[in-house]
């Protein structure tokens, strides 16, 4: 709908049925129209702008390379072929696909545990949760920077803690084979809180009476963990899940604050975001960049649509 | 709810409690370094409490940085996304939500399609389009690509469409036009998911990283996460100034929160509903 359109559509109203008599529903009432067009306007203008067309260029840019003075020609299918044989770009296809992999299934496996012991009616449940949340409104950048401190080999508290057993500690954020997982702690650290307040707010919607049929039945606690919390909470977790996958794929601020572009362990912690980043912004590689975001949206269509196709299955609804 | 024996409950406790250290440990140690000297930060075994508190790190922090200038524009651009979001959001999800209209179906479907796409898509033609405007190095720049919103406009879609018809059919009855239902009766009913929303909007607002550092590059248009980038490129080890810009830019955040967290805590578990 162009902007056009949608003016003399409001301009036909005014003019033919501005004293509006009381519409019978089953004929278009061109008023609800008017409204309706008008009311999304905004949004739907600003999406269109901002996000919808981008999405086509960034798509038609994949197939582009850039000049120095923003000229830019058709090659094809380069940019996708260089993406897959640069041994670099695999290296953060993998390093993305480790921090995807443990981020998601540790962080939530915490959550849930913290947020089934919150649930046992015990005191101070507030200050825990607080407490809890904290990393989750605190910005990234800044959570980064307070564990290179804190990791930082020589006078961060871990290692200085570690030496005190006479442990000589790792270079946490400098040695290629241990940044990434670094970085996946702390990436865990701050999600924690998040999960675990909707998979909480989960927990307190299932009827208490479950769990009392099943003290009568005789079912130890983990039994009724197993039978009862699990399945009540599979939409909760669901949920909680496929969010976090997505977010996992978009790591960013962790990588650029704590490690950095001047670290050595950069290229076997960078995920393809920092790469995007690193490639449509620092390099001025357009056309790549483009290609890596490209594969990102992919990537986020296909666990979309896993979603859709898994949701009916294993999810249950009450 | 399960109820657990009192000996058990002590273990849980136990074991909170370990976890709330770790939590908070982090947010400890980073308001202690920042009163420390340098000196103290580097000393082996570590100095746990600052000999004499060194607020002249807040100071330094203000001297290398404009951080007043951090501030201004943080707090400027993300009030203006919060107040852009729930008025076009909420007029939008309105629409889709309770007015019959052509072709409604297949806008939603666009709108959902944008929320489907991750956002580093967008950056590279949105950078172009402020480039185009002059708009670099700008508080705009910082908020009207995010003044509209595909998550805040299904978010609220989500709460109109479960508001009951009899409301609008009466308000219709009494000669109420959609703009009137939508502003007058409507708005009120929905303030849990507007406040959820402007929470979201205020956190990823703040917190936001990637698009300020590539659109404001001059200082005095940073925001604060943009403005710790910087302060870590120009102080590079020394953690009592790199600390007590950290605590700089996180404090309102978390004051806001400890405020407001009865309505943080509803605002993020009813996403998880909806």
């Amino acid at each position: 709908m162009t902007t056009s359109e949608r003016a003399v559509e409001g301009h036909t109203i005014e003019t033919n049925l501005h004293p509006r008599p009381k519409l019978r529903k089953s004929k278009p009432c061109y008023s609800d129209w008017f409204w309706g067009y008008l009311m999304i306007a905004p949004t739907m203008i600003g999406l269109g702008i901002f996000y919808l067309w981008p999405t086509i260029q960034t798509i038609y840019f994949s197939f582009t390379k850039w000049g120095a003075f923003g000229n830019h020609s058709w090659i094809g299918l380069e940019n996708y072929k260089r993406l897959f044989h640069d041994p670099v770009t695999l290296e953060a296809f993998k390093n993305t696909l480790i921090f995807v992999v443990i981020t998601v299934p540790v962080g939530i496996a915490i959550s849930i545990i913290v947020a089934v012991l919150l649930n046992q009616k015990i005191k101070g449940l507030t200050v825990y949760r607080t407490l809890y949340f904290l990393p989750v409104v605190t910005m990234p950048a800044a959570v980064a920077m307070v564990w290179r401190w804190l990791y930082n080999s020589d006078y961060g508290l871990i290692n200085q803690f570690l030496s005190f057993f006479s442990i000589s500690g790792p270079r946490w954020i400098t040695d290629p084979n241990i940044a990434l997982y670094s970085v996946i702690i702390v990436a865990i650290w701050s999600t924690i809180g998040y999960n675990m307040v909707i998979i909480l707010s989960g927990l307190q919607g299932i009827p208490t009476t479950y769990y009392e049929a099943a003290t009568i039945d005789g079912a130890g606690p983990f039994v009724k963990f197993f039978k009862i919390t699990l399945p009540m909470l599979s939409p909760v977790i669901f949920f909680v899940t496929i969010m976090s996958l997505i977010s996992a794929f978009q790591v960013f601020d962790l990588i650029l604050m704590m490690i950095g572009p001047n670290n050595n362990a950069i290229e076997e912690s960078q995920t393809l975001v920092y790469l995007f980043y690193h490639a449509a912004f620092v390099v001025n590689d357009k056309g790549y960049g483009a290609a890596i975001a490209v594969v990102l949206l992919i990537i986020i269509l296909i666990i979309t649509a896993v979603q859709l196709k898994l949701q009916k299955k294993w999810v249950h609804y009450e | 709810m399960p109820n657990a024996s009192k000996s058990s409950k002590g273990l849980i406790h136990i074991v909170l409690i370990i976890g709330a250290i770790i939590m908070v440990f982090p947010f400890i140690w980073m308001v202690l370094t920042s009163l420390k000297t340098f000196g103290e930060t580097t000393q082996v075994p570590p100095v746990i409490f600052p000999e004499k508190f060194q607020w002249e790190n807040y100071l330094n922090v203000f001297n290398s940085l404009p951080f007043l200038s951090f501030y201004w524009n943080t707090i400027v651009s993300t009030l203006a996304k919060v107040i852009g979001q729930v008025i076009f959001c909420s007029l939008a999800a309105y629409a889709f939500a309770r007015i019959k209209f052509p072709g409604r179906n297949f806008l939603f479907i666009l709108m959902l399609a944008v929320l489907m796409v991750p956002g580093q898509v967008f950056l590279l033609p949105q950078y172009m389009i402020m480039a185009k405007l002059d708009w670099l190095n700008t508080i705009q720049a910082l908020i009207v690509p995010g003044l509209f919103s595909a998550f805040g406009t299904f978010l609220l879609r989500q709460f109109f469409m479960s508001l009951p018809k009899e409301i609008e059919e009466a308000a219709r009855l009494d000669g109420c036009n959609h703009f009137q239902i939508y502003w007058h009766i409507m708005m009120p009913l929905v303030k849990p998911g507007l406040l959820a929303l402007a929470i979201f909007t205020s956190l990823w607002g703040w917190n936001d990283l990637l698009w300020p550092l590539i659109v404001n590059s001059s200082p005095d248009k940073m925001t604060l996460s943009a403005g710790l980038a910087s302060l870590q490129g120009q102080h590079y080890t020394n953690y009592a100034i790199l600390m007590a810009g950290t605590v700089l830019a996180i404090w309102p955040m978390i004051l806001i929160f400890i405020f407001l967290q009865k309505q943080f805590i509803e605002g993020i578990s009813i996403t998880g509903s909806k």
